[in-house]
């Protein structure tokens, strides 16, 4: 059923349709609509779930994290410092290999306090072991917690995931989606079924102690599940694309890449800008465009080589920022690495944090920066401030 | 926020691709904010916020001494304000200006000061963009009861207004 809804509305349907058996979040702008919006669903019986009720985020996922060992579909929801307090509890999340998908509204860190987007908060966790997705879209951002529950939750992988979106630019903003029937969701995603679980009559203990003679084998685990992952991402885009016919078999997408020869990478609502400014550019003859990185974790490292050869010039849009690097994005040396060519300029620029907003004519200077070969810096600052 | 949903919905009933989001400065009602709508035959890909609008709805004209409303409006474009009176500031060349007591009307309607179904029926009156069915659509998906009736009553007041020339 076509509908049009606000992004948080629309991703609580997704929740909704895939029936967690627990919900486990504590409010935190600009999530708070999905899970105000939840805890209504679950209040008036349109949802049947255990909502549990927390004092803040570190709770929140530590309560997910119980019930997910206890062998329950799991969801919870978060954005910017409620995911840092979260910090400790996703490493155990991912160490215990429970399958927790979770959404988070993007928002830039304090401080100094900022309500608004930029990728810092999911990117500072990219260690951490769980999957990361990056939506740009409504529609996408529904589809995608769909889909990481399916591929969470396969015996190849457990591993937990968040599926990230845009805070406000996605989160607040009304648009046309389509949301399948329930039937259909249950045939995309059966009930969850854990490989171990707590039970009291089968006792086992999770989360232990590890000494050196073992901890590193945990860690092995771990990176081969999330290596897996890359192929069980891709066989769930496929069954997803056979049963609601939206295509999400790659973890990447090329846009007018095939002639190009300045290709602009990036993640999440800023691709839609970029497609613009493509369509622009090409209708004045320049040959560009976009690669759209899907998932960060696991780095369909590849693909990204195999979508970008032939190009000689490539600039990552990074709305992060790893302070005292010499690229400045976190994202522009794997991207660079999958390259792994030094005929092939690759630059970053960090531009559109704490949510200034990126026009068009912003994607044409930064690509006018990428022909020229310089990059690797931040993009609009305002000098009259510094 | 209400308003630019409600234009949002009443467009893709009207069965085109439409896009509406705020733009927050802070988190309170009343505060003043902005919130920006798209729509297109075609999906809307593009993100950021609107900078050359066609139309401009202003909530409260008070505001019209700190904000620059007329920013980036197209030649032909028009702008609806919500006023009781003249407003300050110079109208710009080869706009169409709409004013219209809005705060009075939903007075009348509805019995509070709440602006947004009443400038939606001045906004499809004045720009032919959605038509009053779609509005009402909206409004009652929106609102329920004797609310809705009341919204959908203020918006066709003023839609009325407006096509009768305020």
């Amino acid at each position: 059923m076509k509908a049009i809804l606000e992004g948080s509305h629309a991703i609580a349907e997704a929740v909704r349709l895939a029936k967690p058996e627990v919900i486990s979040a504590y409010p935190i702008t600009p999530q708070t609509h999905i899970v105000e919006r939840l805890a209504e669903m679950v209040a008036n019986g349109e949802l049947e779930s255990e909502y549990i009720c927390v004092e803040s985020e570190f709770s929140a996922l530590s309560a997910a994290l119980g019930a997910s060992c206890a062998g329950s579909r799991v969801y919870s929801a978060t954005s910017s410092q409620g995911l840092l307090f979260m910090a400790e509890v996703c490493f155990n999340v991912a160490g215990m290999r429970q399958p927790i998908v979770m959404s988070i509204a993007n928002r830039a860190v304090s401080a100094p306090l900022s309500i608004w987007n930029d990728q810092q908060d999911s990117i500072a966790l990219r260690d951490a072991g769980w999957i990361q997705l990056y939506a740009e879209d409504v529609q996408e951002s529904f589809d995608l917690h769909l889909l990481a529950y399916r591929a969470c939750e396969d015996h190849r992988v457990l591993l937990p995931a968040f599926v990230c979106f845009d805070g406000f630019i996605i989160s607040h903003t009304y648009e046309p989606v389509d949301i399948p029937e329930e039937k259909e969701v249950q045939a995309y995603l059966p009930p969850y079924n854990p490989l171990n679980k707590l039970d009291a009559d089968d006792p086992l203990s999770m989360g232990m102690y590890a000494t050196p003679d073992y901890y590193m084998e945990f860690r092995y685990e771990m990176d081969r599940a999330m290596d897996r992952s890359l192929a069980v991402l891709k066989e769930a885009g496929k069954e997803f694309k056979k049963i609601f016919g939206r295509d999400y078999s790659e973890l990447i997408e090329s846009y007018k890449l095939e002639d190009a020869e300045v290709a602009i990478v990036a993640l999440g609502s800023i691709c839609g800008t970029i497609k613009d400014a493509v369509d622009e550019m090409r209708a004045e003859g320049k040959k560009v465009g976009l690669l759209k990185i899907r998932a960060l974790r696991p780095f369909p490292a590849e693909d990204i080589k195999k979508a970008l050869s032939g190009i000689k010039k490539v600039g990552i849009f990074e709305k992060n920022i790893s302070i005292g690097s010499r690229m400045k994005g976190a994202v522009g040396y794997e991207v660079k690495d999958a390259i792994n060519d030094s005929s092939v300029q690759v630059l970053s620029y960090v531009a559109g944090l704490g949510g200034r907003d990126i026009r068009i004519r912003d994607i044409k200077k930064i690509t006018e920066e990428i022909e020229k070969g310089k990059g690797d810096c931040f993009y609009g600052i305002r000098e009259e401030l510094i | 926020m209400t308003a630019a949903e409600l234009i949002a919905v009443a467009a893709f009933k009207s069965g085109v691709f439409s896009q509406a989001f705020p733009a927050f400065g802070v988190e309170r009602r009343g505060a003043p904010v902005q919130a920006f709508v798209r729509f297109s035959d075609e999906k809307v890909r593009l993100r950021s916020q609107v900078y050359e609008p066609d139309y401009v709805i202003v909530q409260d004209s008070s505001l019209i001494k700190d904000v620059d409303v007329f920013s980036g409006l197209k030649k032909g474009g028009i702008i609806i304000i919500n006023t009781s009176g003249e407003i300050s500031g110079n109208i710009p060349d080869g706009v169409r200006y709409i004013p219209i007591d809005a705060t009075r009307l939903a007075l009348e309607i509805l019995g509070v000061p709440i602006t947004n179904t009443t400038l939606m029926g001045a906004f499809a009156a004045a720009s032919g963009e959605i038509s009053l069915d779609a509005l009402e659509e909206a409004v009652r998906e929106r609102f329920s009861g004797s609310l809705a009736d009341k919204n959908v009553a203020a918006s066709r007041a003023a839609y009325e207004m407006v096509k009768g020339g305020v």
